[in-house]
C-alpha cells in the first residue's frame, strides 16, 4: 500500500505498523521522536499496535537542540 | 512621527512593498524584539532585525566570543575573540543601523530572570543551544502570553515553529518533555554547518517581522524543517493546541518556572542513541 512519510511517497506492506515503519526508516533516536499520523500525534506506547492504512501521512518530528 | 529623508532612503525597499509600506516600517521601528542567545541563530536574526529597523533589540548572552564560534556566529569577528558576545553583537548592530536601540543583558536566562526579561518585549527569538533553556523559554512565553519563535539546528538540518498565545500549539504540545542529557546530540558533539544557522536564523527574523507587521501566515501550528543536503524545505502541519499540555493545556501542571536539569542518559537503556 502507499503512504507518505515526511511528504514523500512510500510503498509499504499491508498492515505495516508504526513500529515496523520506524525500524524500516532507520529513524534516528527513535525513543525521542514525536510521530504524527494524519496530523495527530501517536503515543510511543501505541507504536506497535498502530497499523497504517492506504494514504496515511506519517511525519517524524525530531528534537533539535542546537542554536549557538 | 514622520520618517527623515535618511530613514526613507534606508528603508525604501521595505516601504515600496505593499505589505509593509510606511505603516509597516513604522511598526518595525516601534517594535521590541528580544533575542535569547547571541550565537548561530541569534547572530543572523539580530543582523537582519537591526537592518530592518526594529526599534529595540534586546540580546541576552553571558558568554565571550571564542574562535570556534566564528564558523557560524557572523555577528562577531576575529578581533572580537574574548569580548562579551553581547558587546560584540551590539557594536556590529550599531554599525549596521545606529538608529536601532540595542539593550544588552550579559547573563543567561534562568527561571528567576526570564519573566522580567521578556515582559517588555513584543516578540522573543529562541537562539539557545540546549533543551532546558528551550523548554524554559517556551514555558515563560506561554505563562507571560508572549509570542516567540522556537528554532533548532543540527548537522545539515534545522527547524522552526512560532507560538502565539491562543493560536495553536506550544513547543511542549509537540515535544512534551526534554530528552535525557546526551540522548540527542548537541552541535558541539555532532557538528553543524554554519550556513544552516544563517538559513534558520533568518527565518526566525522573518517570523518576527511578519508578526510585527501583521502580514502573511506565521508558522503557528506548523513546523518548518529544512534539510540542506537534500535542498528541501518541508512543512509539517501540527495538531491543534493539546488540551492536556502540561503548560498551555486546560489544566496545566507546569505552573511555575523551573531551571530544568536534563536527566542523565542511562547508558544501558539508551546506549545506542549516544552515537
Amino acid at each position: 500500500m502507499n503512504i507518505t512519510v515526511g511528504g514523500e511517497k512510500k510503498s509499504v506492506p499491508e498492515r505495516e505498523t508504526l513500529a515496523q515503519l520506524i525500524a524500516d526508516e532507520k529513524v534516528e533516536n527513535a525513543a525521542y521522536v514525536t510521530v504524527a499520523v494524519n496530523e495527530s500525534f501517536v503515543d510511543h506506547a501505541d507504536f506497535a499496535q498502530t497499523e497504517l492504512h492506504e494514504g496515511d501521512a506519517v511525519e517524524f518530528l525530531y528534537f533539535m537542540g542546537g542554536g549557538r | 512621527m514622520a520618517f527623515t529623508s535618511d530613514e526613507l532612503e534606508r528603508y525604501s525597499r521595505h516601504i515600496i512593498l505593499k505589505e509593509v509600506g510606511v505603516k509597516g516600517q513604522k511598526k518595525l521601528c516601534a517594535a521590541k524584539v528580544l533575542i535569547i542567545g547571541a550565537g548561530g541563530l541569534g547572530a543572523p536574526a539580530a543582523l537582519y532585525l537591526a537592518a530592518a529597523g526594529v526599534g529595540t533589540i534586546g540580546i541576552v548572552d553571558a558568554d565571550e566570543v571564542e574562535l570556534s564560534n566564528l564558523q557560524r556566529q557572523i555577528i562577531h569577528g576575529t578581533s572580537d575573540i574574548g569580548k562579551p558576545k553581547v558587546e560584540s553583537a551590539a557594536e556590529t548592530l550599531h554599525d549596521i543601523n545606529p538608529g536601532v536601540h540595542v539593550v544588552t543583558y550579559r547573563e543567561f536566562v534562568d527561571s528567576l530572570n526570564i519573566a522580567d526579561l521578556i515582559k517588555d518585549y513584543d516578540f522573543v527569538i529562541d537562539g539557545v543551544d540546549n533543551f532546558p533553556t528551550k523548554f524554559l523559554i517556551n514555558d515563560a512565553c506561554v505563562m507571560g502570553r508572549k509570542p516567540f519563535v522556537h528554532a533548532g539546528i543540527i548537522r545539515f538540518k534545522g527547524q522552526l515553529m512560532t507560538y502565539v498565545p491562543g493560536e495553536g500549539p506550544c513547543y511542549r504540545c509537540v515535544f512534551h518533555d526534554m530528552p535525557p542529557k546526551d540522548a540527542v546530540p548537541t552541535c558541539k558533539q555532532a557538528g553543524v554547518i554554519g550556513a544552516i544557522a544563517g538559513v534558520i536564523g533568518c527565518l526566525e527574523a522573518l517570523e518576527a517581522i511578519k508578526y510585527i507587521c501583521g502580514i502573511g501566515e506565521l508558522l503557528t501550528g506548523r513546523l518548518l524543517t529544512f534539510d540542506a543536503l537534500k535542498g528541501d524545505f518541508h512543512t509539517i502541519k501540527l495538531p491543534p493546541r493539546d488540551p492536556n499540555c502540561p503548560v498551555c493545556g486546560d489544566h496545566p501542571t507546569v505552573t511555575e518556572l523551573i531551571d530544568y536539569e536534563q536527566p542523565s542518559c542511562s547508558l544501558a537503556q539508551h546506549g545506542t542513541a549516544l552515537d
